[in-house]
């Protein structure tokens, strides 16, 4: 393990220098619009500085926090996945030509991106990604394009929201793995650990000094503070067989009543991967566009097949996510598909809370 | 070569004629289209030719008067495929918020001079009320994407592709700020059918559900949350009689709190 060093606010800007001379494009969060949204930063003038989030079931308010502070909010609604999972982007392009059917790949255009400020709830979230993107038997080209090159800049969550139970899931608060480097911030600057060669080559260019013992005691404190103000927390982090045993519960008719249908938390899940196919003919009738979208398997099109619709209610639906996220999922990936970011909670309109249903469907 | 071409119909019945834009506002699909389709008839674009027999017949507005009910018989009879443009004549439109109101002769007196040169049906109803429709367009107005889609795919011989999910789906893929739990905005687009690539809330507004319901909505789920959020019970049923008021379940929903207000 790497000595950890300490990085001032006032240094931030040159970990940003260093990055563009590598020839990173650098994403971050910003405070935009009332909410902490992921894109394309250069100065760290333009990270959240002395913003802080207030998000509950259904709720997400940005206010004022403390000043000498960028990362002192828990998350937006996105951060990796739509950087390597794209909500829409066109596969191949199909048209007439000479000897028959002509079939056009379309590669993405990518650039080598630096990404500043994933929570370890992201990390994880990453890791499941990566799973299922890149190690099955096919691995997808796409995602696996954009991975490429990623250079993952971590930053532990020391002001977890109200809708956080990262704490439960064993994600965070704190990053293990899956980083280049990692960041716990105080109010003077960061401790900073490297997780990579690549992390490593990139601080050794900063000249930073070791991390004091009293340095890393209050990172580590605002750490296990993190941990303990969670106030929400999944009952267990395997509920496989006790929700697999509870199909016909009648809490599932209970949260139908009150679910939407509308998808946003499958659309702000980190580790949901569900997309569509499409395909758009063109008016002319000589080409058609094949393009993929994120899908949800609360939408029509999801439970459809020839002719048949398998889930056409509501608590069919819900039923089908839930069991997926903390049961089958175990099955498919070694472990819950849930990270205990709380983007479900925060992001669904008439706050359905996937800590209290799962609670609710132990009894 | 010419006489091969499959031929096209333009109707408009109780409308706006803003649907019709879809296609004189399409510019450059203009001129693939007529080497793929000829246009038989469309008065607002020049040509009349109502009864000709066609393959395909788009209809505006909604069935409101005694000669709407008449002519679209007679559509429907020239047409192989009958395909719905927009809210009115999917959905009886914003007219349709006539129905069932009991003082309605009287409002016809308040504001025509000469009411008795008005000759409405009792209710405002959409073209599948009366006649078998094949394709339904939704949309106060439909966009010219959607309408050219489901042409492009009619004339390509594959059935168009019709979006029923939630504005919110494609609201995410967007990435607009979500504008009910930011702003507690009383969004219309968790019930709200897709098609407009979530036009309001990318401007920070709530969705005024121009696109009808979605395919499960929920809205006595998003009504209650309405009622959290503070709205009256005449709020919220204007939030659900508006432009498809006349559709369920956004009919049923809006006049639940529609009686509360009366009592």
């Amino acid at each position: 393990m790497p000595i950890p060093h300490y990085l001032p606010h006032s240094s931030l800007q040159q970990l940003f220098e260093a990055l563009t001379e590598d020839g990173y494009a650098i994403v971050g969060p910003q405070a935009k619009e009332n909410r902490i949204d992921f894109g394309e930063i250069r100065n760290t003038a333009e990270l959240p500085w002395g913003i802080g989030l207030i998000q509950d079931a259904g709720a997400s308010q940005l206010v004022d926090g403390p000043k000498n502070r960028c990362f002192a909010w828990a998350n937006g609604p996105q951060a990796m996945k739509p950087l390597l999972f794209a909500p829409r982007e066109p596969l191949w392009q199909i048209r007439h030509g000479k000897n028959g059917y002509v079939v056009d790949a379309i590669n993405p255009e990518t650039r080598r991106l630096a990404v500043i400020g994933l929570r370890p709830c992201d990390l994880s979230a990453l890791r499941i990604q990566d799973q299922h993107f890149l190690e099955g038997q096919y691995p997808d080209s796409h995602y696996g394009a954009r991975r490429e090159g990623l250079l993952v800049i971590a930053v532990n969550c020391t002001h977890p929201a109200a809708t956080c139970f990262c704490a439960s899931t064993g994600d965070g608060p704190g990053a293990k793995e899956s980083f280049d480097i990692a960041l716990t911030e105080d109010d003077n600057g960061f401790v900073v650990e490297t997780g990579s060669p690549e992390g490593e080559q990139i601080l050794a260019r900063l000249a930073l000094k070791e991390a004091l013992s009293t340095q890393m005691e209050t990172a580590a404190d605002n750490l296990r503070n993190a941990a303990s103000s969670q106030r929400r927390s999944l009952v267990s982090d395997n509920l496989r067989d006790v929700l697999m045993s509870r199909l016909d519960h009648p809490h599932w008719d209970e949260v139908a009543e009150r679910c939407l249908a509308c998808g946003n938390c499958t659309a702000v899940c980190p580790t949901c991967f569900c997309h569509a196919e499409i395909e758009e003919a063109s008016l002319g009738g000589n080409h058609s566009l094949h393009s993929r979208e994120w899908d949800s398997c609360f939408g029509e099109r999801h439970g459809y097949i020839h002719g048949k619709q398998l889930r056409p209610e509501i608590k069919q639906r819900y039923r089908q996510w839930l069991t997926h996220k903390l049961a089958t999922w175990h099955d498919q990936f070694g472990r819950s598909g849930c990270v205990g970011c709380g983007r479900c909670i925060a992001c669904c309109p008439v706050g359905i809370d996937i800590t209290e249903e799962a609670a609710a469907l132990l009894k | 070569m010419k006489n091969t071409l499959p031929r096209l119909a333009v109707h408009k019945f109780s409308s706006c004629d803003g649907c019709q834009l879809a296609f004189l506002n399409a510019g450059e699909a203009l001129l693939t289209l007529s080497r793929r389709a000829e246009i038989i008839h469309f008065s607002e674009a020049g040509w009349e030719n109502p009864l000709a027999k066609v393959d395909i017949a788009f209809v505006e507005g909604s069935i409101s008067t005694p000669k709407d009910l008449e002519r679209i018989k007679a559509v429907r009879e020239s047409a192989n495929t009958l395909v719905t443009i927009g809210a009115c004549a999917t959905a009886g439109g914003l007219q349709a918020l006539r129905n069932g109101v009991k003082q309605f002769a009287d409002w016809v007196g308040d504001v025509y001079a000469s009411p008795e040169y008005i000759q409405s049906l009792p209710e405002s109803r959409p073209i599948s009320a009366h006649v078998k429709v094949d394709l339904e367009l939704w949309g106060c107005p439909v966009t010219g994407k959607q309408v050219l889609d489901a042409l492009g795919d009619l004339l390509n011989g594959i059935t168009p592709v019709n979006s029923s999910e939630p504005v919110c789906s494609e609201c995410k893929r967007s990435g607009h700020v979500c504008v009910l739990v930011s702003k507690k905005e009383p969004c219309m687009g968790p019930v709200t059918r897709t098609g407009c690539g979530a036009l309001c809330p990318a401007f920070g507004r709530a969705c005024y559900g121009c696109f009808g319901p979605a395919e499960q909505a929920n809205t006595a789920s998003l009504a209650k949350q309405f009622e959290h959020m503070g709205l009256s019970a005449k709020d919220i049923s204007r939030r659900f009689l508006f432009i498809t008021s006349a559709t369920q379940p956004f009919s049923d929903t809006g006049h639940g709190y529609l009686e509360q207000e009366d009592v």
